[in-house]
């Protein structure tokens, strides 16, 4: 029975557990619910519980055991010098696994005997010919212990299914009893089913804390594998990046964080005004009817997804920046370029400065500002000497959160910035960022040995801790500053 | 308040006053001062009609460019099936009859072509015969297979059948193809412009709606004129349904714990600071995540929705934490203290009281994170949803693990071919996007509206 097929019968025994456990309650009662310490819906939850949460952590466990146990024995049975190796073991694992799958799809339409499939007499060139007519390509050669491991693989396979829902279903069975047998009317049901789901409660938030864990641990190993193969410090202080699948390549980080770093500056010239004056003009001088129409407008631009910006740089504001800006001023002739990508990327962060800032001019106490505006001074005079400072370590946060946003952007660059890693000043010139290649290195077939992939896990890591670090620092200013006028 | 308004009248300027005869001359360093505020203003006015022009500048450009997308032209002619070519053993055995490849039923559908054309008394002076076929898609010859194949009767029959037209023919029909970008294009021939016009006045050359735009998959960089959201479509609402029963009931029970019985501590801090942090972890990273740990170390297969969701999943998680618990907040304790007085248990309360009162704000910002988990790309990128997939998934349970392509991604592919009918098309994709967009934020928007509180 298929793992589906099994949850679904779990969800049916379940369902009868709930209903037993609550009659059972109820008619021990007499139908006085009363009598009861819990009410009756509690005893009918805690069956459910009995039945479920141990069967269903049991088919987890046996779920990530059982491709373990069946490796070791396959493995048990084939030459050891093809898995003495770490990574060559994988490679046969793969091949195990793709003919295992290719066999069963062809017994499935029965283009192959359910005998013939598992017996040892298979010919590995028919074999090829049967699997390809189902659609199944084989890379490598079929070798005798391969096709032998396949087949043994096959039998485990089905051998643990059959025992894993026979295992699962039996325990979900005694739970069910076992939480029958404890229906009491003095039983406390309630406080036990509530129990359980705190502790799914608890479960839930835990999983924020395993999807950081999850980031960190599954970029620093492969980051290490990288600086195994190449040196840590041409990674971080070479000049040059020119990836070379065939080997020899030179992978030195800084023209991508350059043009990373670049790109961001304009973006945050264009943003920061804008999305500053926009809120100050609509906290401070809009009527409340301009504000009611401006404010969603301006969040419009927040929700448009960024590969709609990223075809706006490519198709729209590159070509008019290069016709108009960069070939009459003789700065070159490509349409995508650091301003391109920037001052798109620019725009996608007005209504992220723009919304934030607000809320925190909103935040500053309106006592201040009649207080200025009492000493005579005019309104501009009082955003800026008095608004502005008060609110500055909440605007900086944002700023801060808003270059992280740049920084981490991908298709917007993709799309607009280029793809030559280059350490130049000339804003109209293509340049990339440690995005685009990330995308670039880990998009098709990729090799996960090779240093020109694994990089992408380095450059990863690397904009992790920097949008990380960027983060942290706005939480903080944010933070500290924000309790000061409350 | 006085204060205030006296302040505002100096910005009406000096001019305005003495024509109400007051004897009031502003000193030249306020008038300094005035002129100040209003530059002030003015710059913050420029700035909101700056970032609002941008937007209007984008959705006309797209609007533009991509509504001629939902439009398509098609050719319309009795194709002669002639069974000697199509059927050359006679017997109408499908096995058999599909030896004959999509390059011979091309030429069996030109030659009907060329004859009709005759038949009409249409002039088809300066086109070659294979211009000629170049002006019917390249997926036309592949339609018409796939139909004889399901019914091999229609052979030896003369059928009446609607053709998509070459992208280029399309292209001219809206304007996108000129007679001088025909020139310089090896793909079309002036001649071939003309003579379509004349097929536009027989009535074989015509124009539709494109329901094929929206039902048909991705098609190769030859043939824009074929290529569709369906594939797309049908995985972004995989994802999305995906996403939706995974986040919420998690989200959901991560917010009720932190907002009504983590106790303060070092750990429940800890968990607040990663929520907050994952809000701003840029998507690609999540992206790597995923191709990491769902499909090199938990062996998932590659390009399916499955993990689409589960990285968009984890992506939206702090978005949708992060409104659940605003909403929970807003629920006045006072309402706790009741039901609690009345002998709930604490769990009771939080099921039968608080949930339902912030169910509208948390269906909300529910919404509002499918919504950007709907136009995410980069992450999807490098799970491998960017490879070409012409095969719709199956029907759900199974068609979760089966390659997809999300609507977003589409338009990044789409974008990246060199022809330009495929901008065109992701320009029409990405109405398709905004307007499944537009609809998710106004449902958000009503359902603030018409259950929001305040107490």
């Amino acid at each position: 029975m298929s793992v589906f097929m099994t949850l679904v019968v779990l969800l049916i025994i379940a369902a009868t557990a709930f209903v037993l456990c609550r009659q059972r309650a109820l008619a021990m009662v007499a139908g006085d619910a009363r009598k009861l310490h819990s009410l009756p819906g509690f005893h009918g939850w805690h069956g459910v519980v009995m039945a479920l949460v141990p069967s269903i952590l049991m088919l987890a466990v046996w779920l990530i055991a059982q491709p373990m146990v069946v490796e070791r024995q396959v493995f048990a049975h084939m030459p050891t010098e093809m898995t003495a190796d770490a990574s060559a073991a994988q490679l046969v694992m793969a091949d195990v696994r793709r003919l295992a799958q290719g066999l069963e799809t062809a017994v499935e339409t029965g283009r192959l005997g359910a005998e013939q499939a598992t017996s040892p007499t298979l010919d590995p060139v028919t074999l090829r010919g049967v699997l390809a007519e189902v659609g199944v390509a084989l890379g490598s050669e079929v070798t005798a212990p391969i096709l032998n491991g396949a087949q043994e693989y096959r039998s485990l396979q089905s051998n643990f299914a059959l025992w894993r829902t026979i295992v699962i279903l039996a325990v979900a069975a005694l739970g069910v009893a076992w939480a029958v047998r404890l229906t009491q009317p003095d039983f406390w049901a309630r406080n036990r089913v509530e129990k359980v789901v705190l502790g799914l409660l608890i479960l839930a938030s835990t999983i924020a804390i395993l999807t950081t864990f999850g980031i960190v641990y599954s970029m620093l190993t492969e980051t290490i594998h990288f600086f195994q193969q190449y040196p840590i410090a041409d990674f971080f202080f070479g000049l040059t990046w020119s990836p070379n699948f065939k080997g020899g390549s030179e992978l030195g980080v800084l023209p991508l964080i350059w043009g990373t770093l670049y790109i961001s500056l304009v973006a945050m010239v264009v943003a920061v005004p804008i999305g500053l004056f926009a809120a100050i003009y609509l906290s401070e001088y809009a009527t409340p009817k301009v504000r009611a129409w401006v404010k969603p407008l301006i969040e419009v631009i927040a929700g448009i997804p960024t590969v709609v910006f990223g075809l706006f740089a490519l198709v729209t504001v590159g070509p008019l920046l290069r016709d108009w800006f960069a070939e009459p001023m003789g700065l070159g002739n490509s349409g995508s370029s650091v301003m391109t990508a920037g001052i798109v990327i620019g725009i996608m962060n007005i209504p992220f400065i723009s919304s934030l800032s607000d809320d925190i001019i909103n935040a500053v106490p309106q006592a201040m500002r009649d207080g200025s505006l009492g000493l005579g001074a005019t309104k501009s005079e009082t955003v800026r000497q008095v608004v502005l400072p008060a609110a500055l370590p909440g605007i900086v946060g944002a700023v801060l959160m808003a270059a992280s946003r740049a920084i981490g952007e991908t298709m917007i660059v993709t799309l607009g910035a280029g793809a030559a890693a280059k350490l130049s000043l000339n804003p109209f010139e293509a340049m990339t960022t440690m995005t685009v290649k990330i995308v670039g290195q880990l998009t098709g077939d990729t090799d996960f040995a090779s240093p020109e992939t694994l990089v992408a896990f380095a450059l990863g890591m690397t904009l992790f801790v920097i949008t990380l670090c960027l983060n942290v620092l706005a939480l903080i200013i944010v933070r500290r500053y924000r309790e000061q006028y409350e | 308040m006085t204060d205030a308004t006296a302040n505002q009248m100096p910005a009406s300027g000096p001019a305005a006053r003495s024509k109400h005869g007051s004897i009031l001359v502003q000193a030249p360093s306020m008038r300094a001062r005035n002129r100040a505020e209003a530059r002030f203003k003015a710059y913050g006015l420029a700035a909101i009609v700056l970032a609002l022009t941008m937007l209007a500048i984008m959705l006309t450009t797209i609007l533009s460019d991509g509504l001629s997308a939902f439009r398509q032209a098609s050719l319309t002619f009795p194709v002669t099936l002639d069974a000697a070519t199509l059927d050359k053993s006679g017997n109408r055995d499908v096995a058999e009859m599909s030896k004959a490849t999509t390059v011979t039923y091309g030429k069996v559908m030109a030659q009907s072509f060329v004859a009709h054309l005759v038949a009409q008394g249409i002039s088809t002076e300066g086109v070659s015969e294979k211009e000629l076929a170049a002006m019917l898609s390249k997926d036309a010859p592949a339609a018409l297979r796939n139909d004889v194949l399901a019914n091999p009767d229609l052979l030896g029959q003369t059928i009446e059948v609607t053709v998509l037209a070459n992208g280029r023919i399309d292209g001219y029909l809206k304007g996108r193809v000129t007679m001088e970008s025909a020139q310089k294009d090896s793909n079309i021939s002036p001649e071939q412009l003309v003579l379509s016009d004349a097929l536009r006045k027989a009535g074989i050359l015509t124009s539709g709606f494109n329901w094929g735009f929206l039902k048909n998959p991705d098609a190769s960089d030859q043939r824009p004129e074929a290529a569709g959201l369906g594939v797309a479509m049908i995985g972004s609402a995989y994802m999305m349904v995906l996403v939706l029963i995974i986040t919420l009931p998690i989200g959901v029970a991560a917010s009720v714990y932190l907002e009504e019985f983590a106790p303060k501590n070092k750990w429940t801090d800890l968990i607040e600071v990663n929520i907050s942090n994952l809000a701003a972890v840029p998507s690609i990273v999540f992206g790597i995540l995923g191709l990491a740990v769902f499909i090199n170390f938990a062996g998932f297969p590659q390009s399916s929705s499955l993990v689409g969701a589960f990285v968009l999943s984890l992506m939206t998680l702090p978005t949708i934490i992060i409104a659940t618990r605003a909403s929970l907040k807003a629920v006045p304790p006072s309402i706790r203290d009741a039901a609690l007085g009345v002998g709930a248990s604490k769990m009771q309360t939080v099921a039968h009281h608080v949930l339902p009162l912030a169910a509208p704000g948390i269906l909300t910002g529910t919404i509002l994170g499918l919504a950007r988990a709907l136009g995410e790309t980069a992450p999807l990128l490098l799970i491998g949803m960017v490879a070409f997939v012409d095969n719709y998934p199956s029907a759900p349970a199974e068609g979760v693990l089966d390659p997809a392509t999300a609507l977003p991604v589409q338009i990044y592919t789409w974008v990246q071919r060199s022809d330009p009918a495929f901008v065109e098309r992701s320009n029409g994709a990405i109405i398709v996007l905004l307007l499944f967009l537009m609809v998710m934020n106004v449902t958000a928007i009503l359902l603030r509206r018409r259950f929001e509180r305040r107490w």
